[in-house]
């Protein structure tokens, strides 16, 4: 993970939930063949356009829903490089995380429109809008968790730990 | 100082004298719930990456649910891998084919009050029916607990949730989740709903068990009904022998609650939500008179038992209307058994409605029963998310499995009690 990510915003409005990120019918698929339908049925130009470092931004309760972790996984294949949104589903929330991408909860008054160039610091929680000049500042990653953001997620995280684990003679 | 059940759980799981509401914990798991749809498949791959095993076979229960029976070759593979999983592992709580795990946790008795419980699903929030702290998490988390035995929490705040009085006939548990989704919304990450009130106190498990799996629709991080001598009484009946101290674990006198709603049971009218989402929800006569091409009785939270008795109750000596399909998913192969003996199962099928396997089917678009564009379904199951059981267009209204049943002899959404009158 940078320290800056820096992408275009795609927008999304409130409760939007995850087996709209992740549709239940291509669960069988693999993530190449379902990230192709990833908020299809609330933006289907989103799957097709959007680019590596991209930046999404959702509404109130964003992912509600399911424990499908393809949700996040459909965002992380396609590439989006932080989450944004005031309040999250709590299961997508800890998803995100888990696969690496950043999750912060937008403040309330921080206007992003739809294509919007955006700056965010994981670590500090600074998100700047540079297309309107605005700034804020989320609440920051607890540190347990932005130690594994940092490390990629939690596959690495657990990695790292068995490793230490070992070395230690446990 | 006065606490919460919820913290008490998770002070014991962590470890601690106390825990506050917004501490970050690491807690050790009593029991790990792992399905075909996040857990194997999901897992296993993981474990070979990282060179190792699960902590503890013998805090695991696995289930096939979300692809029984297998119907091509994915579902096929699927099964056979969480099938081998369980040889590989000595998984002996391995339950292949016998229906939905959280329905399944219940009827053997495999919670106990106190206890903290993770899932690979979002329903798994039904364990708390039986007083423990039953959360969902992600198949990614679930790899961590499996190698690890442990998972972070932020201790929640508690939502203290009490119903008084008694239900109206053709009023169910599922119509208090509906109501519930309306009244206290969806946004209730950090949260934990806790169940109270007369109406609660009477309720059967299977009741219980619905206001709990619907706290996923609440988006709370579980719901939990307070033991009391019901809870121990359905784990004597399933073979357990409770702790002494089970019915200590309770709320405090006096505990600090983010807040707590009273609402009145008596007064509840049939509950019915509208596409696409289980808050869009109102009484029944709102939507009353629209066409459905189906009727779904199934999942977790509306096809066990006491669910189908209801679909009979209205059932009995009616038909299914023209036009209209009444599907049938029992959640477990026990509930199957006792509908069939019972002479449950008998007024459904003679009423004209096809019967399906037990599994969690047409619920998440998985299996048998998913909606072509535009066809319009009303379900016994606890989500109506947009393209949920099928095609993006089709409309999905969630209600009662007494309501679900009233509208399919209609071929119309119906309130339930004009055919109980």
């Amino acid at each position: 993970m940078t320290a800056v990510i820096s992408g275009r915003a795609w927008v999304f409005g409130d409760n939007v939930n995850t087996d709209v990120m992740a549709p239940g019918l291509y669960f069988k698929s693999p993530m190449s063949a379902m990230a192709k339908h990833c908020m299809e049925a609330v933006n289907p130009d989103f799957a097709s356009q959007v680019q590596p470092g991209d930046i999404v931004v959702g509404g109130k309760n964003f992912g509600i829903g399911s424990a499908r972790e393809q949700a996040a996984m459909a965002l992380q294949y396609l590439g989006v490089g932080a989450v944004l949104a005031p309040s999250f589903g709590r299961i997508f929330y800890r998803n995100t995380l888990n696969f690496g991408i950043p999750a912060l909860r937008l403040p309330a008054d921080m206007i992003i429109e739809a294509g919007d160039q955006l700056h965010v610091e994981p670590e500090t929680g600074r998100i700047r809008n540079e297309s309107r000049g605005t700034a804020c500042a989320a609440p920051a990653l607890p540190p347990h968790l932005l130690q594994m953001v940092t490390a990629g997620g939690l596959m690495p995280y657990l990695k790292a730990r068995l490793a230490k684990e070992n070395r230690d003679g446990r | 100082m006065a606490q919460t059940l919820t913290q008490k759980i998770l002070a014991k799981a962590s470890r601690q004298a106390a825990v506050a509401v917004g501490d970050i914990v690491t807690c050790r798991v009593d029991l790990c719930l792992l399905l075909d749809s996040g857990g194997p498949r999901r897992i296993w791959p993981r474990l070979k990456e990282l060179g190792t095993g699960v902590w503890d076979p013998d805090r695991i229960v696995l289930c096939t649910d979300h692809f029984t029976p297998a119907v091509d070759a994915e579902s096929a593979a699927i099964l056979k891998l969480t099938r081998d999983f369980a040889a590989e592992f000595g998984i002996e709580r391995f339950y292949d084919m016998q229906g939905i795990g959280h329905v399944l946790l219940a009827e053997q008795g495999w919670l106990e009050p106190g206890m903290f419980a993770v899932g690979g699903d979002s329903h798994s929030s039904m364990g708390g029916a039986f007083g423990c702290l039953m959360m969902g998490f992600g198949a990614i988390e679930m790899t961590g607990v499996a190698v690890t035995g442990e998972i972070w929490i932020q201790v929640p705040d508690t939502l203290r949730i009490n119903w008084s009085g008694e239900f109206g006939a053709g009023v169910a548990a599922k119509d208090i989740m509906l109501f519930l989704c309306r009244e206290v919304g969806t946004d209730n990450a950090f949260r934990v709903l806790e169940f109270g009130g007369d109406t609660v106190a009477g309720m059967s498990m299977a009741e219980r068990g619905v206001l709990c799996n619907m706290a996923a629709e609440l988006g709370a991080e579980t719901g939990v009904v307070p033991a009391d001598d019901a809870t121990l009484a359905a784990l004597r009946l399933a073979g357990r022998s409770p702790a002494a101290d089970a019915l200590n674990w309770q709320t405090d006198a006096g505990a600090d609650c983010l807040a707590v709603h009273e609402f009145d049971a008596a007064s509840l009218a049939p509950q019915v939500a509208a596409p696409h989402s289980p808050a869009n929800s109102g009484p029944v006569v709102e939507h009353a008179g629209t066409p459905i091409d189906q009727a779904y009785i199934g999942a977790c939270v509306g096809a066990k038992l006491e669910d189908l008795q209801m679909v009979a109750a209205i059932l009995k000596g009616r038909r299914v209307a023209n036009g209209t399909r009444l599907l049938v998913a029992p959640a477990s192969q026990r509930a199957y058994r006792e509908a069939a003996a019972d002479g449950t199962l008998a007024a459904i099928s003679e009423a004209g409605a096809y019967l399906l396997p037990t599994g969690c089917g047409a619920c998440a678009a998985l299996g048998a029963g998913i909606l072509a564009e535009d066809e319009v379904c009303i379900s016994s199951t606890n989500r109506n998310f947009q393209g949920r059981m099928g095609a993006n267009s089709a409309q999905v209204y969630l209600g009662s499995p007494y309501t679900v049943a009233a509208s399919a002899v209609t071929g119309r959404i119906t309130d339930p009690r004009e055919l109980l009158a």
